[in-house]
């Protein structure tokens, strides 16, 4: 205290500052100016980190993308050079990238929805408090927490048609005749009432294992949001006669709308790009072929880097043009409603 | 009976229904490969409906086979855990450093370009993983970084930075600034108000957002397998069980075990920062 007192105090050294009254004007500049200066200082770090790791290799996909590319090649070349638009005909000319497309938007969509629906739900149900609430609000979370891989393995296990637990009970309490290969059947036929319809069973499982998984994201994030609004809405609501169900829709629901609309954006997001889940599941085979696996097969298979960095440029792009749309159409809605 | 009255006992009975589903789904899976990992492969092939352990079933040799080096038959989990702990830990250690100094900026100091710099933090969330695959898997096959740990805690900065100065930002700018000022008037300079008042302050977020970083990095799986899948003795825990699980050869109560190894970590880490990691993911979600 004393040092800075000093220093303000005594005289400024001859030259830097003018003899006149000129200072009391130019001392929040030079706090700003400081602060300004103190801004970038830090930022830098972790500005350069963020460039390295990050946003070069953003900017160099899109170059790869148009560049003839191979694996065994890429030690030699230039960054620049050898500019082509193959990979990009080969992306959407190739067997499946079509059927693929919708694949990943069923799954993105059917998990996005089921996993929000899910955590409302949840939500719902541990809002009030209750005894082992708390135990179980921390073990719901468990399959989020835990590591993917273990999680697809006991799965997989417990689906298994030769000595997975699911398929023995079917036959014990369903009476079901044959196992059912959950991960490795295209097309379930199901006959209900005399109709015989194929299910995707292979898809649907993975949605389903993707659902499990992600739910308790949704549910942290809306029961956090639940605690928060006030009692006093609730009670005049029952005071006034509203039920239950006219309380959530008229009350609770246009509170949790932005959380659940910036739930649904995340989540599709997410899923959208996923690569584990379906990869260590069904490793893209029955139905299952999302576009990241895709990506990785380009990569790995093919060791064509042009072309994933293409598939992986496309699936950018469109998820971009899909979450533009939702924004100009739905997000002002949502906002309008709240 | 009024409509109010209905709904009053129809979702009371639902609500219990939903409670007893929701414990259902989440904790079976985990007491399943829990109770497989204890039990001899023949047990579990010969009754698979089956959801306890005998007592004359009980055995601890599935651990023993997972946990074993290669070199004494056994699957070699110690080496990948040594491996997994390695690589996050010091995932952990380079994100803290690098989210730190560009979150407090963002959140304390105005200056030129901040608002930009602070919304491309969080832009650079949005681009996937796959996106950044290609590019990263070419960048280190030529640093020859490709086959190393190093490499990988690289990726994975990269892959929970943002998140973590989103973490970190939101709850330093609930450190009141004139706390600041009191240590600034006090002689502080900026670097030393950051490292002796606002760190420590800001303690739990550090150790909610390290939690955070420690777990992705420890589940992570995609480039773990694209960057040393050639190279078994570097495997992380994820990676050894997902190939391992591929082949036939090691029975699955053997793999049961090795998936508990795998998940105990980050589910005791998990219970036991359970409030702070729920509320720094959290924060600002309740402000609507």
């Amino acid at each position: 205290m004393t040092t800075t007192h000093s220093r303000t105090a005594g005289k400024p050294a001859p030259g830097t500052e003018p003899p006149d009254g000129g200072r009391p004007e130019r001392r929040p500049m030079t706090a700003s100016r400081r602060e300004n200066r103190a801004g970038l200082a830090f930022v830098t770090p972790t500005f350069l980190v963020v460039l390295v790791v990050v946003l070069i290799p953003i900017m160099w996909t899109v170059l790869l993308a148009f560049q003839d590319a191979k694996l065994v090649d890429i030690q030699g070349m230039g960054v620049f050079g050898n500019w082509t638009l193959e990979n990009f005909a080969d992306v959407f000319g190739s067997a499946g990238f079509w059927s693929s497309l919708v694949t990943t938007l069923i799954y993105t969509a059917g998990s996005t929805v089921g996993s929000v629906l899910l955590g409302l739900v949840a939500a719902l149900a541990l809002r009030r408090p209750f005894r082992g609430r708390g135990l179980l609000r921390g073990s719901m979370l468990l399959p989020y927490v835990a590591p993917v891989v273990a999680m697809a393995f006991v799965w997989e296990v417990a689906l298994s048609p030769q000595y997975g637990v699911v398929n023995e009970w079917g036959k014990s309490l369903f009476g079901w005749d044959d196992p059912i290969a959950f991960l490795s059947t295209r097309d379930y036929e199901v006959s209900l009432l005399g109709w015989h319809f194929d299910i995707p069973l292979a898809l649907l499982t993975v949605i389903a294992f993707e659902i499990w998984r992600y739910f308790p994201f949704a549910f942290l994030f809306l029961l956090a949001r639940l605690q928060a609004v006030p009692d006093g809405l609730e009670e005049a609501a029952t005071v006034d006669g509203a039920t239950i169900s006219q309380r959530f829709r008229h009350i609770l629901l246009p509170q949790l709308m932005p959380v659940i609309a910036l739930l649904c954006v995340l989540r599709f997001i997410m899923s959208f790009n996923k690569f584990d889940d379906v990869y260590l599941l069904t490793g893209g085979g029955s139905g299952t072929d999302v576009a990241a696996v895709r990506v990785y097969d380009f990569l790995t298979s093919r060791y064509d880097v042009g072309a994933a960095a293409a598939q992986a440029l496309v699936l950018a792009v469109i998820l971009m043009v899909l979450l533009g749309l939702y924004f100009k159409f739905f997000a002002k809605r949502v906002q309008e409603e709240s | 009976m009024t409509r109010a009255q209905f709904e009053e006992r129809f979702f009371g009975a639902a609500r219990w229904v939903v409670i007893a589903f929701l414990a259902l789904i989440t904790l079976v899976p985990f007491y399943y490969m829990i109770v497989l990992s204890l039990k001899p492969i023949d047990s579990l092939l010969v009754d698979p409906g089956s959801i306890w352990v005998g007592a004359k079933d009980l055995t601890t040799q599935t651990y023993r086979d997972v946990l074993k080096p290669t070199s004494e038959g056994g699957q070699g989990f110690l080496q990948f855990m040594l491996n997994s702990a390695l690589v996050s830990l010091g995932t952990v250690a380079l994100t803290l450093a690098a989210a730190v100094p560009g979150s407090y900026a963002i959140s304390r100091l105005k200056f030129f370009g901040g608002r930009q710099v602070s919304a491309m933090f969080l832009a650079v969330y949005l681009f996937p993983a796959t996106l950044l695959a290609v590019p990263l898997f070419v960048m280190f096959a030529r640093a020859g970084l490709s086959k190393s740990l190093v490499g990988l805690a690289i990726v994975y900065v990269a892959q929970t930075l943002p998140v973590s100065i989103y973490m970190l930002k939101n709850y330093l700018v609930t450190i009141p600034q004139s706390i600041e000022e009191a240590a600034a008037l006090d002689g502080c300079g900026r670097l030393q108000t950051v490292r002796r008042v606002v760190l420590p302050l800001a303690l739990p977020s550090l150790m909610a957002t390290g939690l955070y970083v420690f777990m992705i990095a420890w589940n992570e799986f995609l480039f773990a397998l694209l960057f040393l899948v050639a190279d078994p003795d570097k495997w992380t825990v994820s990676l050894g069980l997902a190939q391992l699980s591929n082949g036939i050869e090691v029975s699955k109560t053997v793999l049961m075990a090795g998936s508990v190894i795998l998940t105990i970590p980050v589910v005791l880490l998990f219970f036991a920062a359970e409030r702070l990691l729920t509320e720094g993911l959290t924060s600002g979600a309740d402000k609507g």
